[in-house]
């Protein structure tokens, strides 16, 4: 392993600053009070609340899984706060009231918040710990009646619509994260797409963990009427800290007939340094249901987070119905990736189609645990699955999980899966054509990841290659 | 407990060990991961129990001639789980080959067994509650450097007299260096009665040797099965194991493998064919310990009725284990409304420089081969049939022995063109 190539290994968490800003929190701890505290603040109604507690008293009555191939130290959950949110936002939020220090922030992140985005189209909702604070483009959204907001505010304006599908597809009692999730959740991105509507911009968040000992607890519903079509992008970063955080976060899809969403996450959470120490535990659940002839497709790009343990999953509710599932995973240092997706075929001549490109490195564990479930009236199911993994480096693992459970035989269910290394020759070919070590991992990489990057918006594919290469670089040799 | 007479110490033990496993345990619940698919409880709530003498049965060689591979006669019988010395047969064994039913062996050669019985097999509920309660079974030693020619072949019989008995079968099968050897362990049910095999086969592979083994699994329609194969590889060696399951209420297979050392081939295949509410389940390990190994699988099944199928198949890749090649495949088809699979291929490598694939597919016949044949002339049930026949074969020709070969080859063929 070359010198350059060490120096690289090392390369930096550049979104590791933090950002000095006064924060309104409640207390440290979990308990019936704290919820009603949470709520209080965000002057929620009545109904939410009592919705919060039954996931409360569900929750207590819960105990945290430890199936998944990962391993960390307890968590505390009452030394967490569950609720941070920077006070100079708590006036109403438009983008020349949010304090310069946050924008800049955002800056150094190059999110873009500011107005030369419109030129790329692009409306974002940035949420910093837990409050969303500050979304753009709102007003070309609502000419066509799209409506995209932080969740508390839909929760004042929108109530029956949240009303109607908060947990309709990922419930309170869910599992253990989506239950804690259910009962201190403190803001997250709503949106709403009229029938027959296509979305004029890719709608886009920003989440950023600041405030020391928090947990972020975001919850994100999007719902697309019949015949609508969003595409939605999500973006995680967070400071370097030396003890973990956790981050337990629940998106719900809900497409009605004939309609598309599209998600797109690209996640750089702190991930720890080379021994392990801090790093963002990202337990996270993401599930969408697909009505008639709809379409859910996730694409995702995780390169960060101590610990990833997700699975964005489609129920096939509708007949006709489509489901996606595009993933690059990749573990190094000590991280440890235990992520997948669930398409579950209820309709009938479903489609479901999962590609899922693992990446292993330096002391990473990557395990790739996925669900394909034909259910007995899903008449005519077909999916097809690839997952691949790339070994990078012989102190990291490279796991596969697949369950298929096929209970109708009119289904095609294919899996396919593949292990292989970046070899020693590939990179002396590229070498010797004038590419550097740097140069030569990146593009093996690229190629191997191509298929799930030409699924991303532009801009994202740009800025996940990028993530990648410094993840990686390196690690070669 | 089921105890021979005059055993030496040392099985006390290993009785003892896992008497005490199997009752911090008990049988295992779709909880336990490996056994989410298949519940036990027929055989948990079935009370079970091996039979302190064995029962008298009326089984002739002739009943047992349609389930042997080339018409030759048996080389050990056992029927209800005991051995049965007049319809074996022993005495044309070549020169360093020795067969003997477990509780002899444990009188003349002790020190052949000790290092081996209950230190192959995983210990698990099933093992352990077999190793707690083995009564009888086959235990086969080839001298190194010998190659047996002909199969060796041993059939499991049960008949109406082991209507709820627990048939506690131990096997162990050692080929010493460069020896060759194919094992044919077949379990038969004469009987519809509801009775339990718990079987437990340990295969030691020395350093260059071959072991061929190859399970036809004929149980009655009210059996449950419980099966464990696990071999253990030296350097250079080979294992070939073949899996048939056509039999049985529930059927459990595992077969495991851990190749040990350098230059190991591992070849793991099987056949299940299930109907009416038939539960057939197969679990395959395959652990690469060592580097420049290469492992094969292909595991195909044909279900129809109600009859439900499982197949894990686990390929675990150790740091060491560099230059791994590992193929892995597992093929379904669902011919009726009611029939369902759950299948798990799954892959877990700690080694950087290896190539390991698995696939896996469940469908229905294709259509557009159905189809091609029928614009040929050929008959739509007909074409289905054959098409039937060659998805089995395909997997069916992969076994050497050409007696098993064909004598499965032909039951296949029976049971999907009714004999034409």
């Amino acid at each position: 392993m070359s010198a350059s190539i060490e120096s690289l290994i090392s390369k930096e968490y550049t979104a590791g600053f933090v950002t000095e800003v006064e924060a309104d929190e409640v207390p440290k701890g979990l308990n019936e009070e704290i919820i009603a505290m949470i709520s209080a603040k965000k002057h929620e109604p009545q109904w939410l609340l009592d919705w919060r507690l039954k996931a409360y008293r569900q929750w207590l009555k819960m105990a945290e899984p430890h199936w998944p191939n990962v391993q960390y130290a307890p968590i505390d959950y009452q030394a967490l706060r569950y609720y941070s949110a920077p006070k100079s936002v708590k006036p109403k939020q438009s983008l020349d009231e949010v304090d310069p220090e946050l924008l800049r922030t955002y800056e150094k992140l190059g999110i873009p918040l500011t107005e030369q985005k419109r030129l790329a189209g692009v409306a974002v909702d940035a949420i910093f710990d837990s409050v969303s604070v500050g979304t753009t483009m709102k007003a070309e959204l609502e000419k066509v009646g799209v409506i995209f907001c932080s969740f508390g505010e839909a929760v004042e304006h929108h109530p029956e619509l949240v009303r109607k599908y908060l947990g309709s597809v990922v419930p309170h009692s869910d599992n253990y994260f989506a239950a804690l999730n259910s009962a201190v959740f403190s803001d997250g991105s709503f949106v709403y797409v009229p029938k027959g509507v296509r979305s004029p911009l890719e709608l886009s968040t920003y989440f950023r963990i600041n405030a020391a000992e928090t947990g972020q607890f975001e919850r994100t519903l999007i719902v697309a009427d019949a015949g609508s079509y969003v595409s939605y992008l999500e973006g995680c970063t967070a400071p370097k800290r030396s003890e973990n955080q956790l981050h337990a976060a629940v998106v719900e899809l809900v497409a009605l007939d004939h309609a598309t969403i599209k998600y797109s996450t690209v996640q750089n959470w702190y991930a720890g340094d080379e021994h392990g120490v801090g790093g963002i535990y990202n337990f996270v659940t993401k599930r969408g249901k697909a009505m008639t002839n709809a379409k859910i497709s996730w694409t995702q790009v995780e390169t960060g987070s101590a610990i990833t343990w997700k699975y964005p999953s489609v129920i096939l509710q509708g007949d006709h119905s489509t489901g996606e599932f595009y993933s690059v995973a990749v573990a190094s240092k000590r991280q440890q990736a235990d992520t997948g997706t669930k398409m579950i075929h209820v309709g009938r001549h479903t489609k479901s189609n999962i590609v899922s490109k693992g990446i292993s490195a330096g002391r990473g564990q990557n395990s790739y645990r996925g669900m394909v479930k034909v259910l007995p009236k899903a008449e005519g199911a077909r999916n097809y699955t690839q997952c691949d993994s790339m070994l990078v480096g012989n102190q990291c693992g490279a796991h596969t999980f697949p369950y298929i459970e096929v209970d109708n035989k009119s289904a095609t269910v294919e899996h396919e899966a593949s292990t292989s290394k970046i070899g020693e020759d590939q990179i002396f070919y590229l070498k010797q054509r004038g590419l550097s070590a740097e140069q030569a991992v990146s593009m093996i990489v690229s190629g191997f990841c191509r298929e799930v990057f030409k699924e991303l918006p532009m801009e994202f594919a740009l800025e996940a290659q990028q993530l990648l290469g410094i993840t990686l670089e390196g690690s070669v040799g | 407990m089921a105890t021979t007479t005059a055993e030496p110490t040392w099985v006390g033990t290993v009785r003892a060990r896992g008497a005490a496993a199997f009752a911090a345990t008990g049988f295992p619940t779709t909880r336990n991961e490996d056994w989410k698919y298949t519940p036990v409880t027929a055989i948990a709530e079935g009370g079970f129990a091996p039979a302190a003498q064995p029962p008298a049965h009326g089984v002739t060689a002739e009943a047992l001639a349609p389930y042997l591979f080339g018409g030759e006669k048996p080389t050990v019988v056992f029927v209800n789980g005991r051995f049965d010395a007049a319809l074996s047969n022993l005495a044309t064994l070549p020169a360093g080959v020795s067969v003997r039913p477990l509780a002899e062996a444990l009188r003349e050669m002790p020190q052949a067994l000790e290092p081996r019985l209950g230190a192959i097999a995983a210990e698990q509920p099933f093992t352990a509650r077999n190793a707690s309660l083995m009564q009888d079974g086959v235990v086969i030693h080839v001298a190194a450097d010998v190659v047996v020619g002909r199969a060796i072949q041993v059939l499991f019989v049960a008949d109406a007299g082991a209507r709820g008995l627990e048939l506690p079968v131990r096997n162990l099968v050692a080929a010493e260096r460069h020896a060759k050897v194919t094992v044919v362990e077949s379990f038969v049910g004469l009987t519809d009665a509801a009775y339990f095999t718990n079987a437990v086969t340990e295969v030691d592979v020395a350093a260059g040797a071959t072991v061929t083994h190859l399970k036809v699994q004929r149980e009655g329609s009210g059996a449950y099965h419980v099966a464990h194969v696990e071999a253990k590889q030296a350097r250079d060696s080979h294992l070939v194991s073949f899996s048939f399951a056509v039999g049985g209420r529930l059927a459990r297979t595992n077969v495991y493998t851990v190749l040990g050392g350098e230059g190991c081939g591992a070849t793991l295949n099987g056949l299940y064919i299930g109907d009416g509410e038939q539960h057939l389940d197969h679990q395959t390990r395959i652990e690469h310990v060592a580097p420049n190994c290469y492992s094969r699988e292909v595991y195909r099944g044909i279900l129809d009725g109600a009859a439900h199928g499982v197949f894990n198949g686990k390929v675990y890749v150790h740091p060491e284990a560099q230059k791994t090649d590992g193929k892995q495949e597992n093929h379904t088809l669902l011919l009726s409304e009611r029939a369902t699979i759950d299948t798990k291929p799954q892959l877990e490598i700690f080694a950087d420089d290896v190539k390991c694939t698995h696939g896996a597919t469940v469908g229905r016949l294709d259509q557009s081969s159905l189809f091609y044949m029928k614009s040929r002339g050929v008959g739509a049930e007909l074409a289905k049939q054959l098409l039937l026949y060659a998805f089995a074969a395909d997997v069916l020709e992969t076994i050497e022995a050409e007696a098993v070969r064909e004598g499965l080859e032909a039951q296949v063929l029976q049971r999907y063109t009714g004999g034409q």
